[in-house]
């Protein structure tokens, strides 16, 4: 174990909490950053999709993970940032400003829907935000003036940044290891990989500066104890408003920028699927962690890409044998996807509630302690049933 | 002037009548204490205070002011601070965490300066800190700073809700059953800690105690209740010696 | 069909259909009486109950009553081993878990059903399909009188057997102090699968009697347990009677804004009334919330 001597304060707000985490992260980024040089343009969109997903599950996490606050809304906002990005872009606005508008947009309205949902918790403030996805999602559809209803919505590409592999004849600033940034029409996943990267470390610190900050100790209050928050002179109102409006806005800018992934807007891209991903996403990385929310997304992202090429394997391997067309049939019935996350979700929640970033704590532990390490160090007291039904 | 004044307070859930018109008066840097059998609403008189209920009828005054409307969360800020009976910790943060959002009713600063962590914030911070320190320091929590709640002893987690209490900075504070779920030792260490938290930091205390032990040794004033009215109120041994008390106590 | 017809129409239609909504609701409530977990399986429950009961009925050719039969004893069966297996280890989790994990079950359940039985949509004949029943000058849908019937028989049915038998008494004193009804040698585990096993019979009749009114289901029928749930709030979250009301309330306003609105507004009208009641009445039409006492 890594005891931390500390002898000021100030060790305790740091980003980071020893030098070894603080050059761990430094690689992480620096490892990020490199990606697109090596990696061709199919794995730099699978990333971009990975980061998009981190981000609006760190704005969920928010919600969820912190403040204890479920929600299965989460879709709407990430389409109402998607809808009003796409939508600004189109009328002209920059795509600097389009961007955090977006966010904006879907945190006020996450306010808007936080506000009344209030005094309400656990299973209610899930329906109310079930309602408030679905209703999203009929109005994305109806209102074809702005949306374009089933049509959908083209979104354009934005013309301030271009980073890609081929040289460019006009325009260009610099170019380091194989990749040339610049300045023409040209918009390539390479340029809306950095901007995500921007994004995801700019949310993070939002997450984590949060946490560090007496708003984010009101957040966790509330999360463990409504009762005594109240009596510690937390505004339950405010806080629980707060919580939902930073978790929306975060989800929405994560929304503008999957707007770009997608490229086309269609009511169907935000269903509540979507919500029951990005649940997944939280717990499956470790619910009230930040690094949970993007290691949960790279699993997800993963597991993805792994299900189709899984079922062509199987498809070409057992095609031909009678025997094994039920196994074929089983890898080409739909919705096994999702049965796949559904699985896991019990799974995890079984097996390991505090997810993979848990896990990785664990193993830390195991080997900072070894050959010591007892399984009662993470042991949970269990209970019965909790109640919720009183609060 | 008045430092804390209970007038006529009742509270009636339906047909019953948990707290049915109980006056009595707390002057400052008095220890003063609340016994009575169960369900003779002790508990529902903090939960008055703390605004967790409503009173049907009646007022509270502390420092002269009104407090019968004052919003819940603005409790704290007003100077008054509670533990409860079963323990209200925030069971996933740390000891630590948990007595800085003691500090909350004090904090200042916004919403941005906080996402963005500003410099007023990071010195909000460390003078917090310095702050939730010395109550680390007066109830020797030193070596459980940065445990979970949710791993530590019952008896440990007591005394880190007093903590958390006092980092409010409370000119009163609300004590439901300090005692209870401790041993011998560790009631008689709460029995110190609450006299020098009226001794040394000038606190005044109201508590509500079932150990008649404790209760002699800190209190200078005892109030019984029962059935939600007044008994008898006096000195500890005057309130033992009561007839009433005693009936209510054995029944009869 | 002059207009009166049409809105009695409309009514029945509507009283149906929120039969159907209470039901599921009820299915859930009673879950969440006795135990605080929220299953949002509920409404995947009901399609299994309906493809099993496509199996026995279209598939191996019994007869309704008997294969309906079956199909309930099947799903109690079911529901029961769903407790034992998978959701009795998710106790002491907090709730929030426990949806999810629900929500995790009801996908596995759509992709499990439709491939065990090699069928994308399901249909079978009961003794009210395609009936009429003549009442006065109105002539009414047989599969809808079913429902409303029916769902009055269940419920008189589950009030005697909570009022009045030992095991139903032994249910009501478990879901209001689990741990007092321990110490007074209830067996609460076994208790509460059974509740599981309950709640997933009235899946199984609500499957089968969704039947003549869906004419074709598919696995994603599950989904209209999104409206049972509104129902649910609406009522009252964790009140029986306030599950069937507000499932009725539901299904009228949605028959209603169905003819009233434009077409495809059925659904927005029926969660903004959701909404509507969250903010005005939070604690639902039957109210069950109280407050932790402290």
């Amino acid at each position: 174990m890594r005891f931390v001597f500390k002898t000021r304060y100030e060790q305790d707000l740091r980003l980071w909490r020893h030098k070894g985490d603080l050059i761990g992260y430094g690689i992480f980024l620096a490892a990020l950053l490199a990606l697109p040089m090596f990696a061709g343009v199919y794995y730099v969109g699978e990333a971009n999709l990975w980061l998009i997903y981190s981000i609006a599950a760190m704005g969920l996490m928010i919600a969820v993970g912190f403040t204890g606050m479920a929600s299965l809304g989460h879709s709407a906002f990430l389409g109402i940032g998607a809808y009003t990005h796409a939508y600004l872009l189109q009328n002209g606005v920059p795509f600097v400003f389009s961007l955090p508008l977006g966010g904006l947009l879907a945190g006020a309205i996450g306010v808007a829907v936080g506000f009344p949902t209030l005094r309400m918790h656990g299973i209610y403030l899930a329906i109310a935000t079930l309602a408030v996805a679905l209703i999203t999602q009929e109005i994305m559809s109806k209102w074809s003036s702005v949306t374009g209803g089933f049509d959908g919505l083209p979104v354009a590409a934005p013309d301030f940044l271009s980073i890609q592999s081929e040289a460019m004849y006009q325009g260009e600033w610099f170019s380091v290891g194989g990749l040339h940034v610049g300045w023409t029409e040209l918009w390539s996943p390479v340029s809306l990989y950095y901007i995500c990267i921007v994004v995801l470390v700019l949310a993070a610190l939002i997450a984590r500066n949060l946490l560090r900050s007496p708003t984010g100790r009101a957040f966790v209050a509330i999360r463990d104890s409504e009762i005594s928050a109240q009596s510690m002179g937390i505004h339950l109102a405010y806080y629980k408003t707060t919580a939902f409006g930073i978790s929306a806005f975060v989800t929405g800018l994560a929304g503008g920028l999957f707007a770009h992934q997608i490229s086309h807007l269609a009511p169907d891209a935000f269903n509540i699927f979507i919500s029951i991903e990005l649940l997944l996403i939280c717990v499956v990385g470790g619910i009230g962690t930040i690094q949970g929310a993007v290691l949960g997304a790279a699993f997800l992202i993963m597991l993805r890409s792994f299900i189709p090429i899984m079922r062509d394997e199987v498809t070409a391997g057992a095609g031909g044998v009678e025997m094994l067309g039920g196994l074929v049939r089983f890898v080409n019935s739909p919705g096994l996807e999702a049965a796949i996350f559904g699985a896991l979700l019990v799974v995890f929640i079984i097996f390991e509630p505090m997810g993979l970033y848990g896990r990785w704590l664990k193993v830390k532990t195991y080997f900072d302690l070894f050959p010591l390490y007892k399984k009662s160090t993470f042991a949970r007291q269990k209970s019965y049933v909790k109640t919720e039904r009183l609060r | 002037m008045t430092f804390f004044k209970a007038d006529k307070l009742a509270i009636h859930f339906g047909g019953v009548k948990a707290v049915d018109g109980v006056d009595f008066e707390i002057a400052e840097g008095e220890i003063f204490t609340i016994i009575g059998p169960n369900g003779a609403g002790k508990t529902t008189i903090f939960n008055l205070i703390s605004r967790i209920y409503e009173p049907t009828e009646g007022q509270l005054i502390f420092n002269d002011e009104d407090i019968t409307n004052t919003a819940p969360h603005l409790i704290a800020g007003r100077g008054i601070a509670r533990t409860f009976q079963n323990i209200e910790l925030f069971e996933q943060a740390t000891v630590l965490q948990n007595l800085l959002i003691g500090r909350h009713a004090h904090r200042s600063g916004n919403l941005l300066a906080n996402i963005f962590f500003l410099p007023s914030t990071r010195r909000a911070e460390l003078a917090h800190r310095e702050e939730v320190e010395k109550v680390i320091e007066f109830l020797d929590l030193a070596r459980y700073r940065d445990q979970r709640i949710a791993n530590l002893p019952y008896g440990v987690r007591k005394v880190v809700e007093l903590g958390r209490a006092l980092c409010t900075e409370p000119k009163l504070l609300l004590l439901d059953e300090p005692s209870s779920g401790l041993n011998v030792e560790e009631t008689s260490d709460m029995a110190f800690w609450i006299k020098d938290i009226r001794d040394l930091l000038g606190i005044t205390v109201l508590m509500v105690e079932h150990d008649m032990s404790l209760v002699n040794r800190v209190s200078d004033r005892v109030l019984a209740l029962n059935y939600g009215r007044v008994l008898t109120l006096g000195s500890p041994s005057e309130v033992q010696s009561n007839e009433e008390v005693i009936r209510a106590y054995l029944g009869g | 069909m002059d207009s009166v017809q049409i809105y009695i129409s409309l009514f029945i239609n509507g009283l149906a259909l929120g039969c159907i909504y209470g039901l599921i609701a009820l299915g859930f409530v009673l879950i969440y009486k006795a135990t605080e977990m929220v299953n949002f399986a509920q409404g995947d429950l009901m399609m299994v109950g309906a493809f099993i009961a496509f199996g026995l009925i279209a598939g191996f050719g019994l007869n309704f009553w008997l294969g309906f039969l079956l199909t309930v004893v099947f799903m109690i069966i079911f529901g029961f081993l769903l407790d034992v297996v998978v959701i009795r280890r998710l106790i002491g989790q907090p709730q929030f878990s426990i949806v999810m994990a629900t929500i995790g079950i009801g996908y596995v359940l759509r992709f499990v059903m439709p491939y065990a039985f090699n069928v994308e949509q399901i249909a079978f004949l009961t003794p009210f399909t395609g009936k009429a029943v003549q009442v006065a000058a109105m002539t009414l849908d047989a599969g809808k009188l079913a429902a409303v019937v029916g769902t009055l028989v269940l419920c008189a049915g589950l009030y005697m057997f909570f009022q009045r038998t030992r095991i139903g008494v032994a249910m009501q004193a478990a879901s209001q102090n689990q741990l007092a009804a321990y110490y007074m040698g209830i067996p609460v585990a076994l208790i509460f699968s059974l509740i599981w096993g309950i709640s997933a019979g009235v899946a199984a009749i609500t499957g089968v009697m969704m039947m003549p009114i869906a004419n074709v289901m598919d696995p994603s029928i599950g989904f209209i347990a999104i409206k049972a749930f509104a129902g649910a709030v609406v009522g009252g979250f964790g009140s029986i009677p306030g599950a069937l009301v507000g499932g009725i309330i539901i299904g009228l306003v949605e028959q209603f804004s169905d003819y009233l609105l434009a077409p495809g507004y059925k659904d927005i009208m029926v969660f903004s009334v959701l909404l509507a009641v969250m903010v005005v009445r939070p604690e639902g039409i039957f109210s069950q919330m109280g407050r932790k006492k402290v």
